[in-house]
């Protein structure tokens, strides 16, 4: 009996499993305000990049503003590919890391291991 | 906290443990038994494993997993079953999620080291900028910091200073020792009207200079920002990885919770044991030697590359010039210097002498290349006198007194040649050489023979990629009988020649059929050849390379850099092929082995060694990154360009 109430929990478990991890879950992108011709998002990192998706203005300099909350060597740095930017980030600290919005597209940042991801978009 | 203070703490802590290990079957216990153990671990668990908790519940509210998951959920189930356990009078093991947390921390602690070490080139190369210039303004010469030079500003540079930024020398010599920047190991003598190199060592004299780039524009910020984007940029081989590494810790915990229910429910083991095994999958699985395999070599290798003057622009490059059947090359400027020089000199000394004194004035190419070569043989240029054109063939003047003439072969039927010169001259001619006649006094004494005449590396690295296996091919617009001379004398293997400027990505796509091609060529004129080619590789002399031109950018006028460039490109592609398959046989063999499947044989793993196991395979994918900098190359480090 214990032995079935075991087996349909497992299985339950991994149900749960795949659905919380594999399934669709839907993030909201959040555009950046634009004053004194300067815009700044700050992107809190903890478990993952929130906001993941930010919106820049094109031609207006930006600066993502990171703040490291996530003690996890995983998410220390961070990889911006398309603007050759790698930059560690500290711990509890905001952390300015200008974009080049002179071009318009989407552009995909992750941390150092690529596990973790965001993207920006700018236009 | 960081990771090496949790690290000691964590150690300290269990150490009491450990050392039970080892003197229980000797009968010495920890006073107050499991209790002690529980205080323990809770405070290993608290302290050093609190960030991973922390991170991996983070991690969880936004549907993702990392390896922090996997060490919370191991360490944790370990930690509340022992305490159940406890309370119900069975075998502990605090122990086992202590030493786990203690191994995965010694870990990290190393990786994090070793990844800022696997980073530091573009460090380094930032470093290499001088602080401050010596400038003239308002005729005066002052320090101001580098920032502030603005092009056209005359500043002086003193034996053992750095050159501030791009420019060229108004006045002064000095040798300048480029090492830092081209890779070019001899220093390099400088004069009025040479360029010089931002952030170079002038050596031994005083010089002045006007800038011509600063700033972003500089070479040395140039190559700082290409080894920053192909650092950053991703091989395409590690697509796939990154498929599996998002899958992977999920799917982990899947195999985890199934593992434990075989064993449990339809392999009748018992509770502890299942779990054991349970919680040895979890640890053991490594989705970071995965996620660091190419990055870290991508970065050791682009980085070290960089330092010898070789700039890979990003790993897509990397990985096709891992593939390149046949290298073709551009011949003026490539494989030869790219302007006329003196090869051959047939009569006695008095021959340059006269043809320098005839040529002073001149302007045409070839005797340009005469007064250079009388100057390299320091002999004394006194202009002759009375000047006349001798339409179509030469010139003609008084030197010494005498009359003297010098022309082309069309001259022969004005004056008497001998056998003897006769057949020299069709000797070199055959060789593609120019043929100039020297004569004095109604006589022909001499000839000289000029040429754009190979460099001194092209043959040996020629010699070095047909060794690679590579095809190589010469596209030139010369004609025939000249390209064939060159190709002959470097040891080409194909030639085509009379190539229109505009045809050469057409000839580029046609070899293409036969594999992938990298073309070399000077990076202004030959872009379309050099973005047609499967890699384009362009060389550039000082500061004046078209760095956005080529997949990969020499920064000397060397071919054995080609050489080079191909060699550290395998190197890291091998490199990186070498870690993702020790990362991936770990993860499919440990796995396996944690859950049991191998304990009908006697071979599994306790948590305790899943943990180190976990600990040592992102680590060893890191040294293995790191030792690319030590690898040897089968090309010489770096050869001299007479």
């Amino acid at each position: 009996m214990l032995k079935l109430i075991i087996l349909i929990v497992a299985l339950l478990l991994i149900g749960f499993i795949a659905w919380w991890f594999f399934g669709n879950h839907a993030t909201a992108a959040v555009d950046a305000a634009v004053s004194d011709n300067t815009q700044d998002v700050g992107v809190e990192v903890s478990g993952g990049y929130s906001p993941s998706t930010v919106v820049l203005k094109k031609g207006v300099p930006a600066t993502l503003t990171f703040n490291r909350k996530d003690p996890s060597s995983c998410l220390e740095q961070v990889v911006f590919p398309d603007f050759g930017i790698n930059e560690f980030l500290p711990q509890n600290q905001a952390h300015a890391i200008p974009i080049d919005t002179s071009k318009s597209g989407e552009f995909d940042y992750a941390c150092g291991m690529n596990m973790f991801h965001g993207k920006v978009i700018i236009k | 906290m960081s990771i090496k203070n949790r690290f000691v703490f964590s150690l300290v802590v269990s150490l009491p443990m450990l050392i039970e290990m080892f003197t229980k079957p000797l009968g010495l216990m920890l006073p107050g038994g499991a209790w002690t153990m529980f205080l323990l671990a809770t405070a290993v668990m608290a302290v050093s494993a609190g960030p991973f908790i922390q991170s991996a519940w983070a991690a969880f509210r936004h549907h993702h997993a990392n390896m922090d998951t996997l060490v919370a959920i191991g360490t944790i189930t370990a930690y509340l079953y022992s305490f159940y356990a406890m309370l119900a009078g069975k075998d502990v093991f605090f122990e086992s999620a202590a030493f786990v947390v203690t191994f995965i921390l010694l870990g990290q602690y190393f990786e994090e080291k070793m990844k800022h070490s696997a980073s530091g080139a573009v460090s380094k190369l930032v470093d290499l900028q001088a602080k401050d210039a010596e400038v003239q303004r308002d005729g005066h010469w002052t320090k101001i910091p580098l920032a502030q030079v603005v092009v056209n500003d005359v500043i002086r540079v003193r034996p053992g200073q750095k050159i501030a930024v791009d420019g060229v020398i108004v006045d002064g010599s000095s040798t300048i020792d480029e090492s830092m920047v081209t890779g070019e190991s001899m220093p390099v003598t400088k004069q009025a009207g040479d360029k010089v190199i931002g952030a170079t060592m002038n050596n031994t004299g005083t010089f002045t200079f006007k800038a011509s780039k600063v700033g972003n524009d500089t070479l040395l910020s140039q190559i700082v920002d290409m080894v920053k984007k192909a650092q950053t940029s991703h091989a395409p081989i590690q697509k796939t990885v990154d498929k599996v590494a998002d899958i992977f810790v999920p799917a982990v915990l899947i195999v985890a919770i199934a593992t434990f229910t075989i064993w449990y429910v339809f392999l009748n083991a018992s509770l502890v044991s299942a779990m054991l095994f349970a919680v040895s999958v979890v640890i053991i699985a490594c989705p970071c030697a995965l996620g660091i395999a190419t990055p870290t070599a991508l970065m050791v290798g682009t980085g070290r590359s960089a330092k010898m003057g070789i700039l890979i622009k990003n790993g897509e490059v990397l990985e096709a010039a891992n593939r390149v059947k046949t290298v073709v090359f551009d011949k003026t400027g490539t494989i030869t210097a790219g302007h006329p020089q003196v090869t051959d000199i047939v009569g006695d000394t008095q021959v340059l002498q006269i043809a320098a004194n005839l040529e002073v004035a001149s302007e045409h190419p070839l005797a340009a290349a005469i007064l250079a070569k009388a100057q390299a043989e320091n002999v004394a240029v006194t202009a002759a006198k009375n000047f006349q054109a001798i339409e179509g063939k030469g010139v003609q003047a008084t030197v010494d007194g005498q009359p003297a003439f010098i022309g082309n072969d069309k001259l022969i039927a004005d004056y008497q040649l001998s056998a003897d010169l006769r057949d020299r001259m069709t000797q070199l001619q055959g060789e593609a050489k120019t043929v100039v006649l020297v004569g004095v006094a109604e006589r022909i004494i001499g000839l000289i023979a000029i040429q754009d005449a190979p460099k001194a590396s092209s043959a040996t690295a020629i010699a070095a990629l047909k060794h690679r296996g590579l095809r190589t091919v010469m596209l030139t617009g010369d004609n025939q009988r000249v390209a064939q001379a060159i190709a002959s004398e470097v040891g080409i293997d194909t030639v085509i020649a009379d190539v229109l400027p505009g045809d050469k990505a057409d000839h580029v796509k046609q070899l293409q059929a036969d594999g992938p091609v990298a073309f070399v060529g000077d990076g202004i004129n030959d872009a379309p050849a050099l973005t047609t080619a499967d890699v384009g590789i362009a060389m550039g002399s000082g500061t004046d390379i078209a760095i956005e031109s080529g997949g990969i950018v020499l920064v000397k006028n060397d071919l054995m850099d080609v050489v080079r460039a191909l060699e550290l490109s395998q190197k890291t592609f091998n490199r990186i092929k070498l870690n993702l398959f020790w990362a991936f046989i770990y993860n499919t063999l440990g796995i396996p082995v944690a859950a049991g499947v191998f304990a009908v044989f006697g071979l599994s793993l306790s948590p305790e060694l899943a943990g180190l196991g976990m600990a040592l395979s992102s680590l060893s994918v890191v040294a293995s990154s790191l030792l690319l900098n030590k690898s040897k190359l089968t090309s010489t480090p770096t050869t001299r360009v007479a």
